[in-house]
Order: C-alpha cells, then sequence, then structure tokens
C-alpha cells in the first residue's frame, strides 16, 4: 500500500495518507483526517458546500483529487483565517441551518482576497456557484460588503 | 483528531435524573458542577413538560431543548422563553440539546409547531424555576415572597437592597417542593427581557468555524459507512445482484440486501443493495460497480405528464364534497363565469444535508445519532425493525443541515440501525443527493379547479373549488386514493372567502410514489390556486389586487365555518384562540402596501404581483416585483412581505425564516419539478432540479407584526403566498398568465 503514500499540506499542516489517489479530498478531509468542516452536498460540484482553497484559489473538494493536490497548500474552513468575515456573518445574523455557510465563508474569502471592494455583481458571480437551501443570500451579501467596508476603514485609518 | 458528537449536548431525563440525584432527592455534585435541577415527575401527564432547566453552582443556567435545529433558530428560541420568566442572564445560559424521550411531549419539530405549542409551557417552567429560587431567598432573608424578584442570574429584594445568584441558591432551591402550575404568577409581556429580542443564534460560532456538528459529520470508533441503492421504481425490489466488482473495491468490507418493504411505505426502508466501507469514496465506489436487475412494479408505467393530465380531467367532473357554503349552484352561464386551473408538480426537499444516520446496536440496544426532526418516530420504528423496546433505543439529536419535513420521515434511521445490528459496529448511512432526489417522500402533483359566476358588478355570486393529488394518507394506508381531510384544512377549504355560494370538492388521485409533507404541506398548491384565480378576479374587475382580497374576505370577522359540511382543524388549534381573523389579514396586506410604496416604482416590463394566505395559524402577505423582458426572461426584483404570528419570541428568525420562505418559494415556483418517466424520477441533481441562486435573488423587506395574540406558525406560512405573487406579477408585466407550475416551463429564470 505504499503506493499510495500521500502527503497533504492542509491549514498549514503536514499529514501523510494511505489512500487511492483518485479519492476526492472532501472524503480525505472528513472521514480520514476527522476535519468535518467541509461539507458534502452534491458529490458534482453544484453547490458549493465543500469548498476549499488550492494555493489560494477557490475548489470544490468533491470534484478535487488527492493526486491533483500533491504538492499543493490546501486551506479548509478550519484553517481559514477570515476574522472580518466571521465577524460580519455574526453581526447579520446570516446562517440559518448553517450547514452551507462554510462553504459560503470559503468563496467569499476567495473573492475578497483578489477583489477588497467587490461591486454586488461581481459578489453576486463570486457567489453563485454556492447554494443555500434557507435562503440567506441577502444577508450573505450584506455581510460580505460590510466586511469590505471594515477592511477598508481599517486600511484607511 | 476525530471531532466527537458532543458539540450538542445530549442529556436525556433519565442522566438528568442520575446527575442530579433526583430520584433519592439529594444533590449530585459530581463532575459537571451542575447541583439543581426542578422537575415535575411525570405524573402520567404526557403533556407536561418537566425538564429543562437546570442550573450550576457556577452559576451557569442549562437550559433544555427539547426539539431539532434546522435553521429555524429554535436551539435559541426555546431558551429565551425559558430564561425569561426564570430571569436568567443570557450570557449564562448554555443550551443542552434533549434526547427522544416522551415525556418532553411531542418532539416532532414539523408543522411549525415549536413555540405554537410549546410557549406557555415554557414560561411555566421558567416560572416554576424562579419561584423556587425566591422561595430560597425568601426563607434565607426571612422576607415575603412577593417583595422579590429576579433579574440577570439574581434574586433581588428591592427594599432592602439585598441580592443573591441563582449559583448560591441552586443547591437550597432544590430541597423545596416544586410548585403547582395554578400558583405561578407569570410575567407581563411588557416585563419581557429576553422574548422579543433579536438574540444571535446560540450555534453561530461552530457554525463559522466549521466546528458544529452536524449529523453527516458524526464518526464514532470503528464505524463503518453505507452507500444504498435503492429500487428505481417505487415498488420493485432487487431480482439479480451480483457484487463480485463492489466487493473488490478498496476499502469495501461488505455487500448487504436490505429487506423489502411491505404494504404502505411508511417509515419502512426502501430496500436495495448497501455497501459497506471503511470510508464514504470506498462505499461510493463500491456501489458504482454493483449490477443489479431490478422486478417489475406495479409502477413502471407511472409517466407525471400524462398523470397530471389525468388530475386536469378529474377536476373538471363532480367530486367529492368538502366544504358547502350557501346553496350550492348549478348556474354557470358561460358569459359570467370564468374558470382556470392551475397545476404543480412533484417537488423533493432537498435539504443541503441529505438525510443521514448513524447506528450503534450493542446487546442492550440501540444508540443513534441522526438529523432527525422526530427524534421520537425514530426510536419507535427503529425499536419496531430490530425487535428492541423503545427504551432500548437512545435517539441524539444531531443539527440538522435543513430539514423541510424530509427529515421527519425516520426511514434512513432504520437502514442504518439494521445494517447496524447485522455488521455488530457502528454504521453511518449518508444518502447522496441523487438519492435524496430520487427516493424521497415527494410533495404531491396536484391539480386545481377554481370556478366563478361573475354578477353585475364582476364580484363573484357563486364559486366551486376542486382539488386532485396523491395524498399523504397513501403512505400510511393503502387505498388512500382521495386527499384527506387534514390536508384540504390546508389552504384550500380554509379560505375565509365572504362569498354566498362557495362549494369545495376533492377528486382521486393514486399514489404511484412516496407521497410526504413538505415545507407548508398542501398550502403550496392551495396556496398557488386561489392566490392566482384571486388575481384573475381582479384583472376581470379591474381592481387592485389588494383591493380584490378585501373585498372578498369581506367584514371583519372571526370565521368559524358552521354548518359547512367541514369540521375546521386549524393546525390542531382552538379557533377561539387562533381565529381564522379578517382583521388580521387586512394587517398585512396594509403592511406590504405600504412596503411596495417605498422605493422605485415599476418602469417598463416591470410589474408587482401580490398575494396573501392564512396558514400554521398565521398570516402572510407577499409582493413581488418583476421584470421580464422582450425575450421573455424573468427577473425577480423586490419581494415584500409581512407577517403576523402573533406573539414573536425572536424577531430576527421570525424575518429571517419569512425571508427563507420567500426564497423556497422562488425556487418551487420558478424551478422546481420532480418527474416520472416508466415509473423512474428523471432528475438527479441540482443541475436538473435547480435551487435559487444569489444572481437570482430579489431585495427582501419583510416586516414582522408582532402582538400579544398566541403565537403562530413561523417556519412554513411564508411560503404558499409566494408562488402566486411571482405569477400574477409575470402576468401584470407581460401578460402571460401561468397556471402551470414550474415558471421555467414558459420563461427563461
Amino acid at each position: 500500500m505504499s503506493d499510495n503514500e500521500l502527503k497533504l499540506n492542509i491549514n498549514g499542516k503536514l499529514f501523510t495518507l494511505d489512500a487511492d489517489p483518485n479519492m476526492p479530498i472532501l472524503w480525505a478531509v472528513r472521514d480520514m483526517l476527522g476535519m468535518t468542516g467541509t461539507k458534502y452536498g452534491c458529490g458534482a460540484g453544484l453547490c458549493g458546500a465543500c469548498t476549499i482553497h488550492i494555493d489560494g484559489e477557490p475548489a470544490r473538494a468533491c470534484l478535487t483529487s488527492l493526486k491533483q493536490v500533491q504538492g499543493k497548500s490546501v486551506t479548509t474552513i478550519e484553517g481559514l483565517e477570515a476574522d472580518k468575515l466571521r465577524l460580519a456573518w455574526s453581526e447579520y445574523n446570516v446562517p440559518q441551518c448553517g450547514y452551507c455557510q462554510s462553504g459560503q465563508l470559503m468563496s467569499a474569502a476567495a473573492l475578497l482576497s483578489k477583489k477588497q471592494r467587490p461591486s454586488e455583481a461581481e459578489i453576486d458571480d463570486a457567489m453563485s456557484g454556492n447554494i443555500c437551501r434557507c435562503g440567506t443570500y441577502p444577508r450573505i451579501k450584506s455581510a460580505i460588503l460590510s466586511a469590505a467596508e471594515s477592511s477598508k476603514m481599517e486600511a484607511e485609518s | 483528531m476525530n471531532p466527537s458528537y458532543s458539540a450538542v449536548q445530549n442529556f436525556s431525563r433519565r442522566d438528568v435524573l442520575k446527575l442530579f440525584g433526583a430520584t433519592g432527592g439529594g444533590l449530585a455534585l459530581g463532575a459537571t458542577g451542575l447541583s439543581w435541577s426542578p422537575m415535575v415527575m411525570a405524573q402520567g401527564e404526557e403533556s407536561r413538560l418537566n425538564l429543562f432547566i437546570a442550573i450550576g453552582e457556577d452559576d451557569k443556567v442549562y437550559l433544555t431543548c427539547h426539539r431539532s435545529e434546522m435553521g429555524q433558530g429554535i436551539r435559541t428560541g426555546i431558551p429565551q422563553v425559558l430564561a425569561d420568566e426564570l430571569g436568567a442572564d443570557w450570557n449564562k445560559v448554555v443550551v443542552v440539546q434533549g434526547l427522544a424521550d416522551k415525556r418532553y411531549g411531542s418532539q416532532n419539530t414539523d408543522g411549525s409547531r415549536s413555540i405554537r405549542k410549546g410557549f406557555d409551557k415554557m414560561r411555566e417552567m421558567g416560572a416554576m424555576a424562579r419561584t423556587m429560587l425566591e422561595q430560597a431567598a425568601a426563607d434565607k432573608w426571612q422576607v415575603p415572597i412577593s417583595e422579590l424578584s429576579t433579574a440577570n442570574n439574581l434574586v433581588i429584594h428591592t427594599q432592602s437592597g439585598r441580592m443573591v445568584s441563582f449559583g448560591e441558591l441552586a443547591s437550597a432551591a432544590s430541597k423545596y417542593e416544586l410548585p403547582k402550575v395554578e400558583t405561578l404568577v407569570l410575567k407581563s409581556p411588557q416585563d419581557f427581557t429576553h422574548i422579543g429580542k433579536p438574540h444571535k443564534i446560540v450555534d453561530m460560532d461552530g457554525i463559522l468555524n466549521g466546528e458544529a456538528i452536524y449529523g453527516f459529520d458524526v464518526q464514532l470508533e470503528g464505524m463503518r459507512y453505507a452507500s444504498i441503492v435503492r429500487p428505481p421504481v417505487y415498488g420493485s425490489e432487487v431480482k439479480t445482484l451480483d457484487d463480485s466488482q463492489a466487493r473488490k473495491v478498496a476499502g469495501v468490507i461488505d455487500v448487504i440486501r436490505l429487506p423489502v418493504p411491505k404494504g404502505a411505505p411508511a417509515f419502512q426502508p426502501l430496500g436495495g443493495v448497501a455497501v459497506i466501507a471503511s470510508n464514504s469514496w470506498s462505499a461510493i465506489e463500491g456501489r458504482k460497480a454493483l449490477a443489479i436487475t431490478w422486478s417489475e412494479s406495479n409502477n413502471d408505467s407511472h409517466d407525471s405528464q400524462a398523470f397530471l393530465q389525468q388530475l386536469v380531467e378529474r377536476v373538471q367532473a363532480p367530486g367529492k364534497l368538502v366544504r358547502q357554503q350557501g346553496e350550492q349552484s348549478s348556474d354557470w352561464p358561460k358569459e359570467s363565469t370564468i374558470k382556470a386551473i392551475y397545476t404543480v408538480p412533484y417537488l423533493a426537499h432537498a435539504p443541503m444535508e441529505p438525510p443521514v444516520a448513524t447506528a450503534n446496536v450493542t446487546d442492550s440496544g440501540c444508540e443513534l445519532w441522526a438529523s432527525t426532526q422526530t427524534p421520537q418516530s425514530a426510536a419507535q420504528n427503529v425499536a419496531g425493525f430490530l425487535g428492541l423496546k423503545e427504551e432500548q433505543i437512545k435517539v441524539n439529536v444531531i443539527l440538522l443541515g435543513g430539514g423541510f419535513g424530509r427529515k421527519s420521515k425516520p426511514d434512513y434511521c432504520v437502514e442504518a440501525a439494521l445494517l447496524s445490528q447485522q455488521l455488530k459496529v457502528p454504521v453511518k448511512v449518508c444518502w447522496s443527493r441523487e438519492d435524496e432526489i430520487q427516493n424521497g417522500y415527494l410533495h404531491a402533483i396536484s391539480a386545481q379547479l377554481y370556478q366563478a359566476r361573475l354578477g353585475d358588478d364582476k364580484m363573484p355570486q357563486a364559486m366551486l373549488q376542486r382539488t386532485g393529488f396523491p395524498s399523504i394518507g397513501s403512505t400510511f394506508a393503502e387505498g388512500a386514493d382521495y386527499p384527506a381531510p387534514w390536508e384540504v384544512d390546508l389552504g384550500f377549504v380554509d379560505v375565509p372567502l365572504a362569498v354566498k355560494s362557495l362549494r369545495c370538492e376533492t377528486v382521486e388521485a393514486k399514489a404511484h410514489t412516496r407521497i410526504g409533507w413538505m415545507r407548508s404541506v398542501c398550502n403550496i398548491q392551495h396556496g398557488f390556486g386561489i392566490g392566482s384565480f384571486v388575481d384573475e378576479l381582479a384583472v376581470k374587475a379591474n381592481k387592485p389586487i389588494t383591493q380584490m382580497w378585501r373585498d372578498l374576505l369581506g367584514t371583519e370577522r372571526q370565521e368559524t365555518f358552521v354548518n359547512q359540511e367541514f369540521k375546521y382543524g386549524n393546525y390542531g388549534e382552538d379557533l377561539a384562540r387562533h381565529p381564522v381573523d379578517i382583521a388580521r389579514y387586512h394587517g398585512v396586506i396594509e403592511a406590504v402596501e405600504l412596503g411596495m410604496r417605498k422605493g422605485e416604482q415599476p418602469k417598463v416590463n416591470q410589474a408587482w404581483g401580490f398575494a396573501v394566505h392564512r396558514s400554521f395559524a398565521a398570516f402572510v402577505a407577499v409582493a413581488l416585483l418583476v421584470e421580464v423582458d422582450k425575450d421573455n426572461k424573468l427577473k425577480v426584483l423586490r419581494a415584500v412581505a409581512a407577517i403576523d404570528a402573533g406573539t414573536v419570541v425572536n424577531p430576527d428568525r421570525v424575518k429571517s425564516q419569512t425571508e427563507g420562505a420567500i426564497m423556497f418559494g422562488l425556487s418551487l415556483a420558478m424551478m422546481g419539478e420532480i418527474s416520472f418517466k416508466q415509473g423512474k424520477v428523471q432528475q438527479s441533481n441540482f443541475h436538473d432540479y435547480p435551487l435559487l441562486r444569489m444572481t437570482q435573488c430579489p431585495d427582501i423587506d419583510v416586516t414582522v407584526i408582532s402582538s400579544d395574540a398566541p403565537p403562530g406558525g413561523v417556519g412554513e406560512p411564508g411560503v404558499p403566498p409566494v408562488a402566486p405573487s411571482l405569477t400574477n406579477a409575470i402576468f401584470a408585466a407581460s401578460g402571460i398568465r401561468i397556471r402551470e407550475l414550474p415558471v421555467s416551463k414558459h420563461l427563461t429564470v
């Protein structure tokens, strides 16, 4: 089984896994590494509940194999540094059931890392891959705008 | 490294008895630091709630939530009510999730009834605990109890300025007899400190850090993962199985056939074949390698399009009478009669977290960890299938990643229990999205006829309504081929129109799949029917629709439907306590009219639509502003809604539930359709069963009308008026009248 020995860099920590290299990283982090913040929603890249960052870029963990992340740096919700977004999410009391929210936060953080002051259309565009069945979209949008605003105010002061 | 399931703390009544030593009357000051819990022993009164409050020596207040959290905020709402009567400091509250236990009364978290049914009892529980603390302080200070009050975890004697913390009093308080309910003094609403406040949800931090544990996240030592392939046509079973390739997949441990269901579906597993593996991926891959042929089924020829056509024909012929107001009319002259038929397809619940349960069956019984809306029914069904007693089943309620009614059917809990029993290890059964869409308990396909004879004033003189859909009753009894009385109570017979002659009938509709209840249940199709028809009447009469609703509802009164051939169920509520109150319809209509006037007025190709609906003892009006461009592309621009659900515990959660209900209603109205061909569901995932996305989401403005009226339902009542409000707006903007949902059959969405 040593053929299947895979090295993973997740949230800045190194893990060695004996697993099928074709296994989507979603199942590896959840079932084998016990980090369950990355959620299953569709298994087909349609809902965004499993969004992670690979070298800072948002990706769907359900469609990304372990092989594809060799030598790359993976961030999951457990390792996401996004205090301002979390604060804004809390201020707007965004979550309902909360199940999709780790994916929403991962997508929002990826957006803000590239675009400090996104327009509403840019938010729609960046977030349109993340489904929320509870319907928290208006609050997600408000929270992203608020987090962007607070970063701007901080930058100015 | 594995997360533990204790993120949601679970105490059963038995545990608490043990912890607090209440059976012996003593105190247990064990490792938990909890020292006191007031509890009324059950006394054979099922509805008497009795196990909600414990106070630690450290002054922490442990409040039990006995109902399931699925996004509605109940783990915040119930503790708010308890904390208010108690006089607790919200920062010292720790929420404890109750296990399945009949002594809580019903824990079935559906029907929008947790606060509706629990509000008064939760207040009593809080007041009972407060009284005991006050009694302890009264004896300590030798003052009359009437001079004492509580606030912020303190008992206060205002005259002397003395105060003492709950934690200090807890041990002494526990020695007093429990006060009788009739002796309790409840707070006046103006003195509420937590009820009516927009407290943040208690699970916020865990959700934002990814540490909150949902049913899907449960992991136990030695646990196996199961992926189950179920019959593609309801009623078929495995004819041949070749699992040789599946067993070769790395990580696959076993392949097990599930028992074939018999009779009405109820909450039986559907049968099929389970692949057991050491991780989810191996189970999924193993399942793909199974070679199965399926037997024939009576439902092999089910075709939803043909079936719907049949329903449309049936509602045009006489059916079974379910309500008659005034004299029956047989006079329908063509020139003054307006008639329309509305249809809604099958719908799937699609919570973001599909059904999931983990079971561990041992010699002593079965422990279950499940995303369940109904822990008691889960225990009952698991016990029945395992041949155990209900007391041998321990059900841990884990956070639900959405429910919408799907997770009050515990078939998936039974699957996990049966597999664990056979394998003698913990087993987690995770439904895939495809499983959820193709093997669920669908919202029924339906057709509704609405017909009116108009007078010279263009107002209806007589009306006729017919509805036809496979009944939820068919899930529990074979041969239930007509809508049940309680189903027509949901928005069909209970619309209080002041029309001289009004007749309501049902028609036959046989089920070909498992039919279940989904958020707002039959109010979905009935709200769409009546909400659309009133708009058609308004157009005919050339009146604003809000005026047509006012005129049709008539004078302010409380409708009781006496002598109309039916007894109205009113969602299990007394009509005196929760009346069908015309004034409250007027209230939400007016609030929405106000909201519509704010902001920019409709431009070219844009228009408002409106509908109002009472369900689950709450009143909701919704107006939507849409644009339909020259290419028939729809854009929903704004939503204005008002909800009157009486007393409000957490206004922010009432608002968020109403926002969510609008999204849920838009998803189903714009795009929702499950169809069958040759007995099989045609859709499989979010590409062909789409849900609303952020780009389709309108700006939303919700007004919460709060009053001292008893609390009504909140989670569901926002859904029914959405679909008609949308199609009415589309008509006003484009002249296209959509009577057949979803809208995506007619416009680009």
